[in-house]
């Protein structure tokens, strides 16, 4: 997406947008048994504008999981505020939580842990539909169907189990359960991760083709920053728990403000330029 | 052949091994049934030899194993010297109590731990998981006959309770209501004492699964979907956290013959443990192999049926097996 048209996307109201958030855990000393908290998350500023791609990067254990559960209402920040679609929802009870769930959907990277394993393929698509009512009966068959083939999934494989399909096609499986409500903002953690480059470039084609097709919002978390570079309209950095830069995606990959996003970047090249080394050594 | 098949025939034939080291096992023991009756002045050398040979203790291993397995063939498992019968009929009497007293108690169990286990599981951390906690560390650190002593010394001292046996004296006049509230009344001090000391086991196992199935991402994500309460407890939770819990329930099984020994002896319970322990100590060595064969038997259809329910459980062994 160009540099203009996600300026011009910034300036509309956040969908989704964190403030102040923090998150810690209380875990116990091996041997001494004190209590001590690791701070997940400090702080946290971050604002998602509709039907954009905004990529949450960082090394391992620098909070992006934690920020992408809270935002999904799978735990409750300790403090700070998340507003979605003009709501605080950071404090709703369980009534708000049932109107929200379908709104806010997340897909795993291990799509072979994410899908039940005793569920057929409809099954597992068909499950959120029944819980929030949506279809039943013949109705409920054909949605799933359809569903599937949106995905591009065989509607014929409605029978199989997760183990009997691929990594690619689970993740496609994954992709249908999620879309199935009818969100409004997808997040994926890091969904694209385990599978061949191949099969990588497939499914994030569909995810942009769903984007387009539903207008949907994505937080895309990911190590694999040339695919956040190609892809990604916003992009924020997450340091020790802490939002240390975020901003529009050209802006952040060409002149990168914070230390840790200079480091992270370099050490991509650095990677990228030993690999390229030890390619022309191979060819030699 | 298909996997059942298999599994039956591995399972005999590891009976079939477990009989020939129980048998050289036993035999071989230094001292046998009669050597009491050599330091008995009455009885003459000749006599014990006389009763030896009748017995055929005189003959070479191999020939005594051919013997007890003809015996098994004919359905009588070898013969009592103490009792003067054949096994199987002691054993069978003996072993009914044993399983009266052990399925009950298992049942019990399992009744109490499974939902116990699932509650604390969900609500780990909280007050009530950390007593649940606390709780099964304290039966944990107790040994089952310190439980079964203090089950006894109670009911010792509120007479609210038989303190041993089976049955009262008089049991056969008692009418049938009346028989079935007394056998009921001794069942209490054993049964509890079996259940107290498995449950802490069987609970945290159970909380454990149940912990790792709650964690799992497909469940993340089915609460993602707005998918909660008993729906995602029976549809998602406990089919996943099943598997683990099948193989406990299968050495459950497998303990039932042979998890109650001590129990039953302090308790005075007339099962498989006075028995194997006035044969242990009496060297009838027929009575011992044919109740550690019973166990194994219980033991191997115990993993029989864990390893079934695994199959009927998840699909993904289905699938790996096909």
């Amino acid at each position: 997406m160009k540099t203009e048209e996600a300026a011009q996307r910034a300036r509309t109201p956040a969908h989704i947008r964190a403030v102040g958030l923090s998150k810690s855990y209380v875990q116990r000393a091996p041997f001494s048994h004190k209590k001590f908290a690791i701070d997940a998350l400090l702080d946290v500023q971050l604002e998602v504008s509709p039907a954009t791609l905004t990529a949450l990067v960082g090394e391992s254990g620098s909070g992006k999981s934690t920020l992408a559960r809270c935002l999904a209402m799978l735990e409750k920040p300790d403090c700070g505020e998340i507003w979605f679609e003009g709501k605080e929802i950071s404090r709703s009870g369980s009534w708000e939580l049932a109107w929200l769930r379908p709104k806010i959907q997340m897909i795993h990277q291990d799509s072979a842990g994410a899908l039940n394993p005793r569920f057929t393929a409809a099954q597992v698509i068909a499950e959120p539909l029944e819980i929030q009512r949506r279809e039943s009966g013949p109705k409920l068959r054909s949605r799933v169907c359809e569903l599937m083939e949106e995905v591009g999934l065989p509607a014929n494989w409605a029978d199989r189990r997760p183990l009997e399909l691929s990594g690619g096609q689970r993740q496609r499986l994954a992709i249908a359960r999620a879309i199935a409500l009818k969100p409004a903002f997808l997040i994926l953690d890091e969904s694209l991760s385990g599978l061949d480059l191949s099969t990588q470039a497939q499914i994030l084609n569909l995810l942009l083709d769903l984007q387009k097709a539903h207008s949907l919002t994505y937080l895309l978390i990911s190590h694999d920053l040339s695919l956040v570079e190609q892809v990604a309209d916003f992009v924020a950095v997450m340091h020790q728990g802490r939002m240390v830069e975020h901003g529009a995606g050209q802006d952040i990959f060409g002149s990168p403000r914070h230390a840790h996003t200079r480091e992270l970047l370099g050490s991509v090249r650095l990677v990228e330029s030993a690999f390229r080394a030890a390619q022309a050594g191979g060819q030699q | 052949m298909n996997y059942l098949e298999r599994r039956v025939i591995h399972g005999v034939l590891l009976l079939a091994g477990v009989s020939v080291l129980c048998f050289a096992f036993g035999v071989m023991a230094p001292g046998d049934f009669f050597d009491e009756m050599k330091l008995n002045p009455q009885i003459s050398p000749a006599t014990v030899a006389a009763l030896r040979s009748q017995y055929g203790i005189d003959q070479p291993l191999p020939l005594r194993y051919g013997r007890w397995v003809e015996s098994v063939l004919r359905g009588e498992w070898g013969y009592s010297f103490a009792y003067n019968c054949p096994v199987r009929s002691l054993l069978m009497v003996r072993a009914g109590n044993t399983l009266l007293l052990t399925t009950l108690a298992t049942l019990l169990a399992w009744l109490i731990a499974l939902p116990l286990g699932v509650w604390t599981a969900n609500r780990r951390g909280r007050w009530d998981d950390r007593l649940g906690l606390a709780g099964t560390t304290l039966l944990l650190s107790v040994p089952e006959l310190v439980i079964a002593l203090v089950l006894l010394y109670l009911a010792v001292r509120t007479h609210a309770l038989p303190a041993g046996g089976m049955v009262s004296v008089g049991f056969g006049g008692l009418g049938k209501q009346a028989q079935l509230i007394d056998l009921a009344s001794h069942l209490v001090i054993p049964a509890a004492t079996l259940v107290l000391a498995s449950l802490p086991l069987l609970v945290r196992h159970i909380r454990a699964s149940v912990l790792e199935v709650l964690q799992a991402p497909f469940v993340q994500a089915a609460r993602a979907h707005g998918i909660g309460g008993a729906r995602l407890l029976f549809r998602y939770v406990l089919p996943a956290a099943a598997n683990p819990l099948s193989s406990l329930l299968g050495l459950s099984i497998g303990g039932l013959l042979s998890g109650s020994l001590l129990v039953e002896v302090i308790t005075g319970w007339p099962g498989m443990g006075p028995l194997l322990l006035e044969a242990s100590l009496a060297r009838d060595v027929h009575v011992v192999i044919g109740a550690v064969m019973a166990s194994t038997f219980f033991m191997i259809a115990g993993s029989m049926v864990a390893d079934v329910l695994l199959v009927v459980l998840d699909p993904r062994v289905r699938l790996g097996s096909t």
